[in-house]
Protein backbone atom coordinates (compact mmCIF):
# COMPACT_ATOMS: atom_id res chain seq x y z
CA UNK A 1 0.00 0.00 0.00
CA UNK A 2 2.12 3.01 -1.06
CA UNK A 3 0.97 6.88 -0.17
CA UNK A 4 1.52 9.19 -3.48
CA UNK A 5 3.36 13.05 -4.46
CA UNK A 6 -0.21 15.09 -5.36
CA UNK A 7 0.79 18.12 -7.87
CA UNK A 8 -0.42 20.80 -5.20
CA UNK A 9 2.26 19.80 -3.25
CA UNK A 10 4.60 20.27 -5.43
CA UNK A 11 3.45 23.43 -6.86
CA UNK A 12 4.16 24.49 -2.90
CA UNK A 13 7.63 23.45 -2.36
CA UNK A 14 10.70 24.80 -3.14
CA UNK A 15 14.20 24.16 -2.87
CA UNK A 16 15.77 24.97 0.40
CA UNK A 17 19.78 24.17 -0.82
CA UNK A 18 22.45 26.36 1.35
CA UNK A 19 23.04 29.35 -1.26
CA UNK A 20 20.18 28.48 -3.74
CA UNK A 21 18.45 32.06 -5.30
CA UNK A 22 16.00 30.14 -7.76
CA UNK A 23 14.97 27.02 -6.25
CA UNK A 24 11.36 26.72 -8.04
CA UNK A 25 9.54 25.22 -9.37
CA UNK A 26 11.53 21.64 -8.56
CA UNK A 27 11.31 19.56 -11.71
CA UNK A 28 9.60 16.40 -11.43
CA UNK A 29 11.72 13.22 -12.62
CA UNK A 30 8.58 10.38 -12.25
CA UNK A 31 9.56 6.80 -12.71
CA UNK A 32 5.65 6.04 -11.58
CA UNK A 33 2.57 8.14 -11.65
CA UNK A 34 -0.88 7.15 -10.81
CA UNK A 35 -4.09 8.63 -11.51
CA UNK A 36 -5.85 8.21 -7.99
CA UNK A 37 -10.21 9.34 -7.60
CA UNK A 38 -11.02 11.94 -5.20
CA UNK A 39 -14.41 13.95 -4.88
CA UNK A 40 -14.39 17.12 -6.25
CA UNK A 41 -14.85 19.89 -4.39
CA UNK A 42 -15.46 22.71 -6.53
CA UNK A 43 -15.27 25.87 -4.33
CA UNK A 44 -12.11 24.39 -2.59
CA UNK A 45 -10.64 24.20 -5.99
CA UNK A 46 -11.02 28.16 -7.20
CA UNK A 47 -9.80 28.70 -3.53
CA UNK A 48 -6.82 27.27 -4.14
CA UNK A 49 -6.12 28.44 -7.90
CA UNK A 50 -4.90 31.91 -7.11
CA UNK A 51 -2.64 30.30 -4.68
CA UNK A 52 -1.43 28.62 -7.31
CA UNK A 53 1.99 29.07 -9.60
CA UNK A 54 -0.11 28.79 -12.49
CA UNK A 55 2.73 27.66 -15.10
CA UNK A 56 4.66 25.76 -12.71
CA UNK A 57 1.31 23.18 -12.39
CA UNK A 58 1.01 23.40 -16.32
CA UNK A 59 5.25 22.22 -16.47
CA UNK A 60 4.79 19.76 -13.71
CA UNK A 61 1.65 18.29 -15.71
CA UNK A 62 2.82 18.51 -18.87
CA UNK A 63 6.12 16.56 -17.47
CA UNK A 64 4.14 13.53 -16.38
CA UNK A 65 2.01 13.07 -19.74
CA UNK A 66 -1.13 14.33 -17.79
CA UNK A 67 -1.84 18.03 -19.32
CA UNK A 68 -4.13 16.71 -21.28
CA UNK A 69 -5.58 20.37 -22.59
CA UNK A 70 -4.94 22.77 -19.41
CA UNK A 71 -4.22 25.75 -20.86
CA UNK A 72 -1.07 27.71 -20.57
CA UNK A 73 -2.77 30.92 -19.27
CA UNK A 74 -5.53 30.69 -16.78
CA UNK A 75 -9.03 31.30 -17.90
CA UNK A 76 -11.27 34.26 -17.11
CA UNK A 77 -13.91 33.57 -14.51
CA UNK A 78 -13.19 29.96 -13.78
CA UNK A 79 -14.72 30.02 -10.62
CA UNK A 80 -18.33 29.23 -13.06
CA UNK A 81 -16.53 26.96 -15.42
CA UNK A 82 -16.67 23.69 -13.74
CA UNK A 83 -15.42 21.74 -16.78
CA UNK A 84 -12.21 23.78 -16.18
CA UNK A 85 -12.35 23.24 -12.56
CA UNK A 86 -12.67 19.77 -13.04
CA UNK A 87 -9.30 19.48 -15.20
CA UNK A 88 -7.31 21.64 -12.29
CA UNK A 89 -9.07 18.98 -9.95
CA UNK A 90 -7.71 16.40 -11.60
CA UNK A 91 -4.03 17.62 -11.88
CA UNK A 92 -3.95 18.80 -8.50
CA UNK A 93 -5.64 16.48 -6.30
CA UNK A 94 -5.70 13.00 -8.24
CA UNK A 95 -2.81 13.07 -10.45
CA UNK A 96 0.32 11.41 -8.27
CA UNK A 97 4.46 10.71 -8.01
CA UNK A 98 4.71 7.28 -6.25
CA UNK A 99 8.62 6.97 -7.41
CA UNK A 100 11.17 9.45 -8.61
CA UNK A 101 12.44 12.58 -7.30
CA UNK A 102 12.51 16.42 -7.04
CA UNK A 103 14.84 18.46 -8.51
CA UNK A 104 16.58 21.60 -7.76
CA UNK A 105 16.90 23.68 -10.82
CA UNK A 106 19.83 25.26 -9.94
CA UNK A 107 21.92 23.18 -7.60
CA UNK A 108 20.68 19.68 -9.17
CA UNK A 109 20.12 18.34 -5.63
CA UNK A 110 18.03 15.79 -6.12
CA UNK A 111 14.96 14.98 -3.28
CA UNK A 112 13.81 11.22 -3.15
CA UNK A 113 10.26 10.54 -3.88
CA UNK A 114 9.76 6.75 -2.29
CA UNK A 115 6.97 5.23 -1.43
CA UNK A 116 5.30 8.67 -2.40
CA UNK A 117 6.95 10.30 0.48
CA UNK A 118 8.75 13.61 -0.68
CA UNK A 119 12.49 13.59 1.57
CA UNK A 120 13.15 17.18 2.42
CA UNK A 121 15.92 16.89 4.60
CA UNK A 122 19.25 18.33 4.00
CA UNK A 123 22.34 16.46 4.58
CA UNK A 124 24.89 17.72 7.50
CA UNK A 125 27.11 19.67 4.46
CA UNK A 126 24.18 21.58 2.67
CA UNK A 127 22.56 23.77 5.28
CA UNK B 1 -48.80 52.96 0.69
CA UNK B 2 -48.48 49.61 1.73
CA UNK B 3 -51.27 47.52 0.83
CA UNK B 4 -53.18 45.16 3.57
CA UNK B 5 -51.45 41.46 1.47
CA UNK B 6 -47.99 42.81 1.60
CA UNK B 7 -48.08 44.05 5.38
CA UNK B 8 -49.84 40.78 6.12
CA UNK B 9 -46.53 38.51 4.21
CA UNK B 10 -44.00 41.07 6.12
CA UNK B 11 -46.07 40.49 9.67
CA UNK B 12 -45.56 37.01 8.81
CA UNK B 13 -42.00 37.22 7.87
CA UNK B 14 -41.58 38.75 11.01
CA UNK B 15 -43.05 36.64 13.03
CA UNK B 16 -41.11 33.96 12.23
CA UNK B 17 -37.67 36.03 12.63
CA UNK B 18 -38.76 37.00 15.81
CA UNK B 19 -39.59 33.25 17.07
CA UNK B 20 -35.95 32.71 15.71
CA UNK B 21 -34.31 35.45 17.34
CA UNK B 22 -36.03 35.12 20.35
CA UNK B 23 -36.21 31.47 21.37
CA UNK B 24 -33.06 30.61 24.01
CA UNK B 25 -31.54 27.64 23.59
CA UNK B 26 -29.47 25.57 26.37
CA UNK B 27 -26.19 23.90 25.98
CA UNK B 28 -25.27 21.13 27.98
CA UNK B 29 -21.68 20.45 28.57
CA UNK B 30 -19.49 18.08 29.49
CA UNK B 31 -17.63 19.32 32.61
CA UNK B 32 -13.99 18.37 31.66
CA UNK B 33 -11.33 20.64 29.76
CA UNK B 34 -13.33 23.51 30.94
CA UNK B 35 -11.15 26.19 29.51
CA UNK B 36 -11.56 24.90 26.07
CA UNK B 37 -15.18 25.18 25.56
CA UNK B 38 -15.83 28.68 25.07
CA UNK B 39 -13.41 28.88 22.29
CA UNK B 40 -14.60 26.05 20.64
CA UNK B 41 -18.17 27.50 20.87
CA UNK B 42 -17.09 30.59 19.38
CA UNK B 43 -15.28 29.31 16.99
CA UNK B 44 -17.97 26.68 15.97
CA UNK B 45 -20.52 29.91 16.18
CA UNK B 46 -17.97 31.83 14.23
CA UNK B 47 -17.53 29.63 11.29
CA UNK B 48 -21.74 30.13 10.66
CA UNK B 49 -21.24 33.67 11.09
CA UNK B 50 -23.00 34.23 14.46
CA UNK B 51 -21.60 36.25 17.58
CA UNK B 52 -21.85 34.13 20.92
CA UNK B 53 -24.55 35.98 23.05
CA UNK B 54 -25.44 34.23 26.52
CA UNK B 55 -28.17 35.39 28.24
CA UNK B 56 -28.65 36.33 31.45
CA UNK B 57 -26.05 35.55 34.23
CA UNK B 58 -23.46 33.33 32.36
CA UNK B 59 -20.68 31.44 34.07
CA UNK B 60 -18.60 29.63 32.48
CA UNK B 61 -17.81 27.23 34.72
CA UNK B 62 -21.16 25.66 34.83
CA UNK B 63 -22.46 22.65 32.55
CA UNK B 64 -25.17 24.55 31.41
CA UNK B 65 -24.71 27.71 29.24
CA UNK B 66 -28.23 29.58 27.78
CA UNK B 67 -27.49 30.86 24.15
CA UNK B 68 -29.52 34.05 22.59
CA UNK B 69 -30.03 34.59 19.01
CA UNK B 70 -29.17 31.74 17.46
CA UNK B 71 -31.88 29.51 15.25
CA UNK B 72 -32.29 25.85 15.39
CA UNK B 73 -29.91 25.36 12.56
CA UNK B 74 -27.17 27.27 13.82
CA UNK B 75 -27.73 25.25 16.71
CA UNK B 76 -27.14 21.93 15.21
CA UNK B 77 -24.22 23.33 12.86
CA UNK B 78 -22.57 23.42 16.13
CA UNK B 79 -23.78 20.78 18.01
CA UNK B 80 -22.15 18.61 14.60
CA UNK B 81 -18.87 19.09 15.33
CA UNK B 82 -18.40 19.90 19.28
CA UNK B 83 -16.50 17.94 21.53
CA UNK B 84 -17.27 19.61 24.35
CA UNK B 85 -21.21 20.10 24.17
CA UNK B 86 -23.31 17.09 25.04
CA UNK B 87 -26.26 18.10 24.15
CA UNK B 88 -28.33 21.19 22.91
CA UNK B 89 -32.23 21.99 23.82
CA UNK B 90 -34.84 24.60 22.84
CA UNK B 91 -35.79 26.00 26.23
CA UNK B 92 -39.23 26.26 27.36
CA UNK B 93 -38.66 27.32 31.07
CA UNK B 94 -36.08 27.61 33.72
CA UNK B 95 -36.10 29.19 37.52
CA UNK B 96 -34.02 28.55 40.74
CA UNK B 97 -37.42 25.96 42.07
CA UNK B 98 -39.71 23.78 40.64
CA UNK B 99 -42.39 26.25 40.95
CA UNK B 100 -40.67 29.34 39.28
CA UNK B 101 -40.30 26.94 36.53
CA UNK B 102 -43.77 26.43 36.25
CA UNK B 103 -44.72 29.56 36.26
CA UNK B 104 -41.79 30.25 33.53
CA UNK B 105 -43.20 27.15 31.26
CA UNK B 106 -46.37 28.28 31.50
CA UNK B 107 -45.82 31.89 30.38
CA UNK B 108 -43.50 30.44 27.72
CA UNK B 109 -45.77 30.11 24.87
CA UNK B 110 -47.62 33.55 25.19
CA UNK B 111 -44.35 34.82 26.03
CA UNK B 112 -43.16 35.15 21.98
CA UNK B 113 -46.67 36.50 21.67
CA UNK B 114 -46.30 36.17 18.07
CA UNK B 115 -46.57 32.00 17.99
CA UNK B 116 -47.37 29.39 19.65
CA UNK B 117 -43.77 27.68 20.28
CA UNK B 118 -45.14 24.19 22.43
CA UNK B 119 -48.11 22.87 20.60
CA UNK B 120 -46.38 21.87 17.30
CA UNK B 121 -44.60 19.32 19.50
CA UNK B 122 -47.67 17.73 21.54
CA UNK B 123 -49.62 16.95 19.22
CA UNK B 124 -52.14 14.15 19.93
CA UNK B 125 -50.29 12.02 16.62
CA UNK B 126 -46.88 12.74 18.09
CA UNK B 127 -44.85 10.62 20.32
CA UNK B 128 -42.59 11.78 22.78
CA UNK B 129 -40.38 10.75 25.87
CA UNK B 130 -39.77 12.51 29.32
CA UNK B 131 -35.72 12.54 30.45
CA UNK B 132 -34.92 13.76 33.97
CA UNK B 133 -31.23 14.50 34.14
CA UNK B 134 -29.11 15.49 37.41
CA UNK B 135 -25.90 17.42 37.34
CA UNK B 136 -24.13 16.49 40.52
CA UNK B 137 -26.61 13.80 42.29
CA UNK B 138 -28.29 11.29 41.40
CA UNK B 139 -31.52 10.88 41.70
CA UNK B 140 -33.49 7.33 42.49
CA UNK B 141 -36.31 5.88 40.02
CA UNK B 142 -38.98 6.71 41.70
CA UNK B 143 -38.05 10.32 42.37
CA UNK B 144 -37.33 10.62 38.93
CA UNK B 145 -40.98 9.08 37.75
CA UNK B 146 -42.23 12.05 40.82
CA UNK B 147 -40.10 14.48 38.78
CA UNK B 148 -42.10 13.89 35.34
CA UNK B 149 -45.82 13.73 37.13
CA UNK B 150 -45.46 16.76 38.78
CA UNK B 151 -45.22 18.49 35.27
CA UNK B 152 -48.67 17.63 34.32
CA UNK B 153 -49.40 21.07 33.99
CA UNK B 154 -48.38 20.95 30.71
CA UNK B 155 -50.27 20.03 27.88
CA UNK B 156 -48.85 17.06 26.38
CA UNK B 157 -51.46 15.35 24.12
CA UNK B 158 -49.01 12.84 22.21
CA UNK B 159 -48.29 9.00 23.40
CA UNK B 160 -45.84 8.52 25.23
CA UNK B 161 -42.72 5.82 23.64
CA UNK B 162 -39.74 5.14 25.48
CA UNK B 163 -37.76 3.74 22.93
CA UNK B 164 -38.16 5.81 19.81
CA UNK B 165 -39.83 8.87 20.48
CA UNK B 166 -40.34 11.67 17.48
CA UNK B 167 -39.62 13.98 20.67
CA UNK B 168 -37.75 14.11 23.73
CA UNK B 169 -38.18 16.34 26.31
CA UNK B 170 -35.70 17.36 29.19
CA UNK B 171 -36.05 18.47 32.58
CA UNK B 172 -32.01 19.33 33.95
CA UNK B 173 -31.65 19.64 37.83
CA UNK B 174 -27.89 21.56 38.57
CA UNK B 175 -26.80 20.97 41.92
CA UNK B 176 -23.73 22.78 41.66
CA UNK B 177 -20.19 21.48 41.28
CA UNK B 178 -18.72 20.91 44.50
CA UNK B 179 -19.30 17.26 45.37
CA UNK B 180 -18.71 17.59 48.37
CA UNK B 181 -21.20 19.83 48.97
CA UNK B 182 -24.57 18.73 47.33
CA UNK B 183 -27.80 20.60 48.30
CA UNK B 184 -30.90 18.84 48.77
CA UNK B 185 -32.50 20.75 46.87
CA UNK B 186 -31.31 22.07 42.94
CA UNK B 187 -29.85 25.56 42.42
CA UNK B 188 -31.17 25.67 39.15
CA UNK B 189 -33.84 23.83 37.19
CA UNK B 190 -34.35 23.62 33.30
CA UNK B 191 -36.79 22.31 30.87
CA UNK B 192 -36.19 22.42 27.21
CA UNK B 193 -36.75 20.49 23.86
CA UNK B 194 -33.85 18.15 23.08
CA UNK B 195 -32.51 19.44 19.55
CA UNK B 196 -29.36 17.09 19.09
CA UNK B 197 -26.47 15.79 20.93
CA UNK B 198 -22.35 16.54 20.15
CA UNK B 199 -19.26 14.89 19.19
CA UNK B 200 -18.73 13.32 22.50
CA UNK B 201 -18.62 10.11 20.60
CA UNK B 202 -15.52 10.96 18.46
CA UNK B 203 -13.41 10.43 21.64
CA UNK B 204 -14.21 6.94 21.86
CA UNK B 205 -14.33 6.47 18.50
CA UNK B 206 -11.38 8.02 17.24
CA UNK B 207 -9.37 6.51 20.39
CA UNK B 208 -5.86 6.69 19.87
CA UNK B 209 -5.92 2.97 21.04
CA UNK B 210 -8.00 1.83 18.04
CA UNK B 211 -5.91 3.95 15.15
CA UNK B 212 -3.64 1.94 12.63
CA UNK B 213 -1.08 3.66 13.50
CA UNK B 214 0.62 5.95 15.76
CA UNK B 215 3.58 8.00 16.11
CA UNK B 216 5.46 8.68 19.39
CA UNK B 217 3.61 12.24 20.08
CA UNK B 218 -0.14 10.93 19.05
CA UNK B 219 -2.39 13.02 20.80
CA UNK B 220 -5.20 12.46 22.62
CA UNK B 221 -8.31 12.16 20.47
CA UNK B 222 -10.53 15.00 22.25
CA UNK B 223 -8.22 17.45 22.66
CA UNK B 224 -7.26 16.94 18.63
CA UNK B 225 -11.36 17.68 17.73
CA UNK B 226 -10.82 20.91 20.40
CA UNK B 227 -8.15 22.06 18.35
CA UNK B 228 -8.88 21.10 14.69
CA UNK B 229 -12.30 23.07 16.32
CA UNK B 230 -10.52 26.15 17.35
CA UNK B 231 -9.03 26.19 14.35
CA UNK B 232 -11.74 26.56 12.37
CA UNK B 233 -10.76 23.56 9.80
CA UNK B 234 -13.42 23.16 6.94
CA UNK B 235 -14.17 21.85 3.91
CA UNK B 236 -12.26 24.69 2.28
CA UNK B 237 -9.40 24.36 4.33
CA UNK B 238 -6.19 23.74 3.18
CA UNK B 239 -4.21 22.78 6.87
CA UNK B 240 -0.67 22.32 7.25
CA UNK B 241 -0.61 20.09 10.65
CA UNK B 242 2.38 18.01 12.66
CA UNK B 243 -0.04 14.83 14.69
CA UNK B 244 -3.28 16.17 14.01
CA UNK B 245 -4.17 14.91 10.38
CA UNK B 246 -6.95 12.83 11.67
CA UNK B 247 -9.04 15.61 13.71
CA UNK B 248 -8.47 17.93 10.43
CA UNK B 249 -10.09 15.49 7.99
CA UNK B 250 -12.68 14.24 9.82
CA UNK B 251 -14.29 17.97 9.53
CA UNK B 252 -13.30 17.56 5.83
CA UNK B 253 -10.70 20.10 5.41
CA UNK B 254 -7.20 18.84 3.26
CA UNK B 255 -4.35 17.76 4.87
CA UNK B 256 -0.56 18.26 4.75
CA UNK B 257 1.76 17.15 7.52
CA UNK B 258 5.83 17.08 8.29
CA UNK B 259 7.94 15.24 10.24
CA UNK B 260 11.51 15.10 11.08
CA UNK B 261 11.08 12.18 11.49
CA UNK B 262 12.29 9.50 8.15
CA UNK B 263 10.56 6.45 10.18
CA UNK B 264 7.88 7.97 11.09
CA UNK B 265 6.20 9.61 8.39
CA UNK B 266 6.83 6.09 6.40
CA UNK B 267 5.94 3.90 9.51
CA UNK B 268 9.04 2.07 9.80
CA UNK B 269 11.00 0.89 12.69
CA UNK B 270 9.95 0.37 16.61
CA UNK B 271 6.36 0.82 17.50
CA UNK B 272 5.76 3.45 19.80
CA UNK B 273 2.83 1.20 21.42
CA UNK B 274 3.23 -0.64 24.57
CA UNK B 275 3.80 -4.78 24.20
CA UNK B 276 4.68 -4.36 20.31
CA UNK B 277 8.47 -4.08 18.93
CA UNK B 278 8.37 -3.05 15.39
CA UNK B 279 5.75 -1.27 13.09
CA UNK B 280 3.90 -3.62 10.33
CA UNK B 281 4.30 -2.91 6.78
CA UNK B 282 0.96 -1.03 6.37
CA UNK B 283 1.31 1.36 9.57
CA UNK B 284 1.51 4.69 8.06
CA UNK B 285 -0.57 8.05 8.14
CA UNK B 286 -2.54 7.32 5.22
CA UNK B 287 -3.80 4.28 6.39
CA UNK B 288 -4.77 6.21 9.57
CA UNK B 289 -7.02 8.30 7.10
CA UNK B 290 -8.35 4.94 5.07
CA UNK B 291 -9.08 3.34 8.52
CA UNK B 292 -12.05 6.79 9.39
CA UNK B 293 -12.85 7.06 5.20
CA UNK B 294 -11.27 10.35 5.09
CA UNK B 295 -8.84 9.92 2.44
CA UNK B 296 -9.79 11.97 0.40
CA UNK B 297 -8.72 15.06 2.08
CA UNK B 298 -4.82 13.43 2.77
CA UNK B 299 -3.02 15.99 0.10
CA UNK B 300 0.66 14.69 1.60
CA UNK B 301 2.98 14.18 3.68
CA UNK B 302 6.67 14.31 4.12
CA UNK B 303 10.44 14.42 5.64
CA UNK B 304 11.21 17.56 6.39
CA UNK B 305 12.69 20.18 8.90
CA UNK B 306 10.16 22.59 10.20
CA UNK B 307 12.60 24.91 10.63
CA UNK B 308 13.67 25.18 7.09
CA UNK B 309 11.98 26.85 4.30
CA UNK B 310 10.53 24.43 2.07
CA UNK B 311 7.85 26.23 1.20
CA UNK B 312 7.36 28.61 -1.59
CA UNK B 313 7.25 32.27 -0.03
CA UNK B 314 3.57 32.29 -0.12
CA UNK B 315 0.09 32.83 2.01
CA UNK B 316 -0.48 29.38 1.12
CA UNK B 317 -1.99 27.79 3.77
CA UNK B 318 -6.03 28.46 5.43
CA UNK B 319 -4.80 27.15 8.74
CA UNK B 320 -1.24 25.49 10.83
CA UNK B 321 -2.39 23.20 13.43
CA UNK B 322 0.61 21.48 15.75
CA UNK B 323 1.62 20.44 18.87
CA UNK B 324 5.36 21.44 18.69
CA UNK B 325 7.25 18.75 20.73
CA UNK B 326 8.67 20.18 24.36
CA UNK B 327 11.48 17.31 24.90
CA UNK B 328 9.56 15.42 26.90
CA UNK B 329 8.84 11.86 24.97
CA UNK B 330 10.00 13.38 21.72
CA UNK B 331 13.02 15.31 21.53
CA UNK B 332 13.53 19.26 20.49
CA UNK B 333 15.76 18.56 17.32
CA UNK B 334 16.34 20.22 13.94
CA UNK B 335 18.80 19.09 11.15
CA UNK B 336 22.74 20.67 11.13
CA UNK B 337 25.49 20.00 12.95
CA UNK B 338 28.18 21.95 15.44
CA UNK B 339 31.05 20.66 13.94
CA UNK B 340 32.47 21.41 10.16
CA UNK B 341 30.95 18.60 7.69
CA UNK B 342 33.07 17.98 4.70
CA UNK B 343 31.21 15.54 2.29
CA UNK B 344 33.81 13.21 1.54
CA UNK B 345 34.62 13.00 -1.94
CA UNK B 346 31.65 11.39 -4.50
CA UNK B 347 29.52 10.22 -1.29
CA UNK B 348 25.98 8.93 -1.80
CA UNK B 349 23.97 9.41 0.86
CA UNK B 350 21.56 6.60 0.90
CA UNK B 351 17.78 7.49 0.78
CA UNK B 352 17.08 7.34 4.28
CA UNK B 353 19.69 8.54 5.40
CA UNK B 354 19.39 10.01 9.21
CA UNK B 355 21.10 13.56 9.20
CA UNK B 356 22.99 14.98 11.98
CA UNK B 357 20.71 16.78 14.24
CA UNK B 358 21.26 19.06 17.05
CA UNK B 359 19.23 20.52 20.08
CA UNK B 360 16.72 23.25 19.31
CA UNK B 361 15.97 25.35 22.34
CA UNK B 362 12.05 25.21 22.91
CA UNK B 363 11.98 29.36 22.92
CA UNK B 364 13.70 29.33 18.80
CA UNK B 365 10.46 26.66 17.75
CA UNK B 366 8.00 28.83 18.78
CA UNK B 367 9.41 32.17 17.42
CA UNK B 368 10.20 29.88 14.27
CA UNK B 369 6.71 28.76 14.07
CA UNK B 370 5.25 32.31 15.05
CA UNK B 371 7.44 33.58 11.38
CA UNK B 372 6.30 30.96 9.81
CA UNK B 373 2.95 31.06 10.76
CA UNK B 374 3.29 35.08 9.61
CA UNK B 375 4.24 34.25 5.93
CA UNK B 376 2.44 30.93 5.36
CA UNK B 377 -0.74 31.55 6.81
CA UNK B 378 -3.09 33.47 4.89
CA UNK B 379 -4.91 36.65 6.12
CA UNK B 380 -7.56 36.09 8.94
CA UNK B 381 -6.03 32.31 8.98
CA UNK B 382 -5.60 30.82 12.54
CA UNK B 383 -2.49 28.92 13.78
CA UNK B 384 -3.47 26.84 16.88
CA UNK B 385 -0.98 25.09 18.81
CA UNK B 386 0.21 23.91 22.12
CA UNK B 387 2.90 25.32 23.65
CA UNK B 388 4.31 25.42 27.62
CA UNK B 389 3.29 28.02 29.82
CA UNK B 390 4.28 30.93 28.33
CA UNK B 391 2.52 32.93 25.43
CA UNK B 392 5.09 33.97 22.68
CA UNK B 393 4.03 36.65 20.44
CA UNK B 394 4.04 38.25 17.09
CA UNK B 395 3.21 41.24 15.73
CA UNK B 396 1.28 39.67 12.99
CA UNK B 397 -0.59 37.43 14.90
CA UNK B 398 -3.38 38.37 17.06
CA UNK B 399 -4.50 35.84 20.34
CA UNK B 400 -7.88 34.72 19.81
CA UNK B 401 -7.59 32.36 22.67
CA UNK B 402 -5.83 30.85 25.66
CA UNK B 403 -6.19 28.22 27.41
CA UNK B 404 -4.63 26.35 30.16
CA UNK B 405 -4.55 22.26 30.59
CA UNK B 406 -2.51 21.15 33.89
CA UNK B 407 0.06 18.77 33.39
CA UNK B 408 1.32 18.54 36.53
CA UNK B 409 1.38 20.41 40.10
CA UNK B 410 4.14 22.81 38.77
CA UNK B 411 3.84 22.48 34.73
CA UNK B 412 0.69 23.19 32.50
CA UNK B 413 0.10 23.63 28.41
CA UNK B 414 -1.72 26.09 26.63
CA UNK B 415 -3.76 25.84 23.03
CA UNK B 416 -3.03 29.36 22.05
CA UNK B 417 -5.20 30.22 18.75
CA UNK B 418 -3.99 32.92 16.92
CA UNK B 419 -4.83 34.66 14.09
CA UNK B 420 -2.99 36.24 11.30
CA UNK B 421 -3.86 40.09 10.88
CA UNK B 422 -1.15 41.40 8.35
CA UNK B 423 1.61 40.81 6.46
CA UNK B 424 4.85 40.44 7.94
CA UNK B 425 7.38 43.45 7.69
CA UNK B 426 11.86 43.03 8.02
CA UNK B 427 11.76 44.08 11.73
CA UNK B 428 8.47 41.91 12.87
CA UNK B 429 10.97 38.66 13.00
CA UNK B 430 12.95 40.57 15.70
CA UNK B 431 10.24 41.72 17.77
CA UNK B 432 10.39 38.34 20.17
CA UNK B 433 13.55 39.66 21.29
CA UNK B 434 12.37 42.63 23.27
CA UNK B 435 10.22 39.84 24.87
CA UNK B 436 12.37 38.90 28.53
CA UNK B 437 9.63 36.14 28.91
CA UNK B 438 11.44 34.53 26.31
CA UNK B 439 14.67 33.91 28.59
CA UNK B 440 13.75 31.14 30.64
CA UNK B 441 13.70 29.01 27.86
CA UNK B 442 16.49 29.17 26.41
CA UNK B 443 17.84 25.73 27.78
CA UNK B 444 17.02 23.15 24.56
CA UNK B 445 16.06 20.98 27.50
CA UNK B 446 14.75 23.64 30.12
CA UNK B 447 10.87 22.73 29.59
CA UNK B 448 12.13 19.14 30.15
CA UNK B 449 14.24 20.15 32.85
CA UNK B 450 11.30 21.68 34.95
CA UNK B 451 9.18 19.02 34.36
CA UNK B 452 11.10 16.25 35.70
CA UNK B 453 11.83 18.18 38.67
CA UNK B 454 9.00 17.44 40.36
CA UNK B 455 9.98 13.82 39.95
CA UNK B 456 13.11 14.23 41.10
CA UNK B 457 12.33 15.75 44.24
CA UNK B 458 9.76 13.56 45.19
CA UNK B 459 11.61 10.72 44.75
CA UNK B 460 14.65 12.89 46.48
CA UNK B 461 12.27 12.82 49.45
CA UNK B 462 11.67 9.43 49.35
CA UNK B 463 15.48 8.44 49.03
CA UNK B 464 15.83 10.37 52.29
CA UNK B 465 13.14 9.08 54.05
CA UNK B 466 14.48 5.23 53.08
CA UNK B 467 17.83 6.68 54.79
CA UNK B 468 15.94 7.97 58.13
CA UNK B 469 14.39 4.43 58.02
CA UNK B 470 16.96 2.27 57.54
CA UNK B 471 19.47 0.82 60.05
Amino acid sequence: MFVNMKLLTHNMLTSHVKGVTKGYPLLIKATEVKVNEVDFNPQFVSRMIPKLEWSALVQAADELGHRQDLPVELVPEYEKNEEFLKKVHRVLLEVEVIEGCLRCPESGREFPISRGIPNMLLNDDEV
Amino acid sequence: MVSSRTYFESATNMATSTRQSCLKYLLHLAQDNLDFRLPEIKSLLALRGKPFHSSGNFQEKTPFWCLDGLSEEDVRGVMARSVCAKSAFELWGHGTTHSELKTSLLKYPTENMVCDAMSPFMRKDSTYRINVYTFNKTLEFEDRIKRIDSMDYLPFEGTVNLKSPQHIFCLLEDYGTDPNDIPEHPNYIYFGRWIADGQRELIRSHSVKNRHFIGNTSMDAGLSFIMANHAKVNKMTLSLTRSLLVACSHFRAYVCGTDIDYNTIHGRGRSSRKNKTWRGPDENIRANLRQYGTEDMYIDVMVSDASKHVWREAALFDAIITDPPYGIRESTRRTGSHKDVTKPQDAIYEESHVSVTQAYHLSDIFTDLLNFSAHHLCACCPLSRYCVEMVPLNPCLRIISNCEQTLSSHTSRRLITMEKIKNPEELDSLAYLADPRFSPYQGHNAFREKYFSGVNKRSGKEDNKAAVNGE
